[in-house]
């Protein structure tokens, strides 16, 4: 995989600046237009538009046949979205929040994950599993998950958890046409946050990018740690630290490639996660840049991640978030008298 | 097995214009239990209306409004004894307290402190439940608990009518009737899932018929009508109790306001509809038959109304308090015994907070 390059800044008619909701909408709208076997359905996604407004007028514009209300049950839905990807359909399902996913796992475990394999190839399951997630809002418990690591953890699944609005565009478009299933991780808090979106502009399942440019040290983050990770950076200039950052986008397949070249060119490096540190996705990223850098290496790979417990209430959020001191805590143990 | 069919229409004592009729099978309430529901039906309300204004104040972080279903809330409440467990959901605050649960511990949750504010084994009140159906098997697995302990408790499990879409729903009404088990489930069929609204969750003539295809009896009540629903409940328990194995219990009512605070409800339903069932107002209505039949005194009112006052005043207090909270409480009960791990983070995190000099202000 190869890094994806500066867009170039030539005005284009496909450009636009927007909320990640919007191109999330956005991108749902082009696809059903371009294709009309996608299907949009699950709890809300109709009338409502989504508790998050994400499918907002698509059952206006595509009519009921295309995007539906379900009885409300996960694991119908998601079972109904296999035998539908058997029949020739390209459902794109909305679990309403991380944490209500789960009565899907089942499903999403033993068949989504699994069809293509135990049939040889010859049953596909284009589906993608949108889930809105992690904290950042406030939210009570079950409504600020991260639970990328469960998906992760299921051979058969690719996983993709964009940070902005064009990647949230670019890599549902990719996971729409994508033969495979793709749970798709769209951060809350960053939900509202605009940038510009080239709807143009292409953007593979698989292919992370360095996202700011350093010397000193390299942050590798994903979706809700994108933004902390640029913050810390920033904070870490004042201080006369130049630290890179990767934005991984897409977790399956995880782009060695990219990583490991960026880390290789500072020789330090810090994962950043909101989810549970422990046997997670961080923990993964650690393992292997210290087994595929070690050379390279300066100090042992660093991760600030949430804490080994379930997501804090309201009010005691920002004890477990992951944070810019933290990052920068982090940062200052990696063995700068070396 | 017919007898287990619910009625055509729902069981209803009370109407809309306050005129009572007796019914052929179920008991009519002692007046004296009608007035003192009322009662808890005005405190009911008062609490509806004052965490509404706590959530725009901002001192809730949300709140799922039980106005216009507080009939189902005091109902689900009185025909329980002290002994007896309730399961509630996320929208069963009013009955969480009137079950005995003090207004700033049912609240806390919602206030954002904790995962949950009482201790379950003080009033019997599992947590409420945010996960749709999943606790109508834990109120299964409770009963069958007491059932092996030799115990006589009636659990009363809560759920919407979204909910009995849900697999766990019905995989719960199947282990209780097939363990014979004391547990009244009771659906409020409030009429939406957020937006979406029952004929999208099923297509059975209604939710209570389908208690027959598990092998309990079901039926249908006036959810607005506090009468009906402590006479249907109330046999229900008996039923529980006597050893007659699970009940099915549907109310029909309506949620007269949005989801919870975050939602809108224009963008799915009529105004029109919302304003018809202002007519069936479940507090109007007893109000009105009780003073007909010369039950309610302009005293007992007052004196209702100002202990919802007093309730209302507790709750203000509780919730314009901001509570100390200790930071490493994120640590402490996730386990019985803290891992190591969990030693360092907490650790780690009090290094942080000694550091910026804000630790923990407990
Ligand atoms: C397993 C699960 N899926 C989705 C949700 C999100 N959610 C919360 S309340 C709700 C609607 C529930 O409707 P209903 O059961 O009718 O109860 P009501 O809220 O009307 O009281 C939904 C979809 C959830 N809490 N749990």
């Amino acid at each position: 995989m190869t890094m994806i390059q500066d867009r170039p800044m030539a005005a284009s008619a496909n450009r636009e600046t927007m909320t990640m909701a919007t191109a999330v909408n956005r991108a749902l709208g082009d696809a059903m237009a371009d294709d009309d076997t996608v299907l949009v359905f699950g709890e809300d996604v109709g009338a409502l538009g989504g508790v998050f407004r994400v499918t907002d007028g698509l059952t206006a514009r595509f009519g009921e046949r295309r995007c539906f209300d379900t009885p409300l049950a996960e694991a119908g839905i998601m079972g109904m979205a296999v035998g539908m990807a058997m029949n020739g359909m390209r459902p794109v399902v909305e679990m309403q929040f991380d944490a209500f996913a789960y009565p899907a796992f089942e499903q999403v475990v033993s068949h989504v994950a699994k069809m293509g394999n135990r049939t040889r190839g010859r049953v596909r399951m284009p589906i993608v599993i949108r889930i809105p997630y992690g904290g950042g809002i406030g939210g009570v418990e079950h409504h600020c998950d991260s639970s990328e690591s469960y998906y992760v953890h299921t051979p058969g699944l690719l996983v993709v958890a964009p940070a902005t609005p064009q990647d949230a565009y670019s890599l549902l478009r990719s996971a729409i046409r994508s033969p495979d299933p793709v749970v798709f991780l769209e951060p809350k808090k960053l939900y509202w946050a605009k940038g510009e979106v080239d709807t143009s502009l292409e953007v593979p399942i698989g292919a992370a990018h360095v996202i700011r440019a350093g010397t000193d040290a390299t942050l590798i983050a994903y979706g809700t740690s994108v933004p902390i990770a640029l913050a810390a950076a920033d904070a870490a200039e004042e201080e006369g630290r130049s630290l890179q950052v990767v934005d991984l986008r897409s977790l399956t397949p995880y782009d060695d490639a990219t990583v490991d070249a960026a880390v290789r060119s500072t020789g330090r490096a810090v994962v950043i996660a909101e989810a549970p540190g422990f046997a997670s996705v961080s923990s993964e990223i650690a393992a292997r840049v210290s087994e595929r850098c070690f050379s390279w290496l300066e100090a042992p790979v660093r991760r600030v991640t949430g804490f080994d417990i379930p997501f804090a209430p309201p009010k005691l959020e920002r004890y477990y978030l992951p944070d810019v001191d933290r990052v920068l805590d982090a940062v200052d143990t990696l063995n700068w008298d070396a | 097995m017919t007898d287990f069919l619910p009625r055509d229409t729902p069981v209803q004592l009370v109407d809309t214009t306050g005129a009572f009729s007796a019914d052929p099978v179920y008991p009519t309430p002692a007046p004296d239990a009608l007035v003192d529901g009322y009662r808890s039906l005005v405190i009911g309300r008062r609490v509806n209306d004052q965490c509404n204004a706590l959530v725009r104040q901002g001192r809730l972080a949300v709140y799922p409004s039980s106005h216009g279903q507080e009939a189902c809330q005091v109902a689900a409440v009185r025909v329980l004894d002290a002994d007896d467990w309730l399961f509630p959901t996320y929208r069963d605050t009013v009955a969480v307290m009137l079950k005995g649960v003090a207004p700033a511990e049912a609240t806390l949750m919602l206030k954002g402190d904790w995962h949950g504010g009482y201790d379950p084994h003080v009033h019997n009140v599992a947590p409420q439940a945010t996960p749709l159906a999943t606790q109508l098997l834990h109120a299964v697995g409770f009963a069958h608990a007491a059932v092996l302990k030799g115990e006589s408790t009636v659990v009363l499990a809560m759920c919407g009518d979204g909910a009995t879409s849900e697999g766990d729903f019905h995989e719960a009404l199947n282990f209780a009737a097939v363990f014979h088990l004391p547990v009244v489930f009771f659906v409020q069929n409030n009429g939406f899932a957020i937006s979406v609204p029952l004929s999208r969750q099923t297509a059975a003539e209604s939710l209570a018929h389908k208690a027959i295809g598990y092998g309990m009896p079901g039926e249908r009540v006036d959810g607005n009508d506090l009468a009906a629903l402590l006479s249907v409940l109330g046999a229900a328990v008996d039923r529980a109790r006597s050893g007659g194995g699970p009940t099915l219990v549907e109310a029909h009512t309506y949620r007269m306001q949005a989801h919870t605070n975050a939602d809108d409800d224009t963008r799915y339903r009529d105004g029109s509809e919302v304003r018809a069932w202002a007519d069936r107002d479940p507090l109007l209505r007893l109000r009105t038959h009780l003073r007909r039949e010369g039950l309610l005194t302009e005293e007992s009112e007052a004196s209702f109304t100002e202990a919802a006052d007093s309730i209302a005043a507790t709750l203000r207090d509780a919730l314009n308090t901001d509570a100390q909270l200790d930071p490493d409480d994120l640590f402490r009960f996730v386990y019985a015994t803290r891992t190591p791990q969990l030693e360092e983070q907490s650790a780690l995190l009090d290094g942080e907070l000694r550091r910026t000099g804000q630790e923990a202000q407990a």
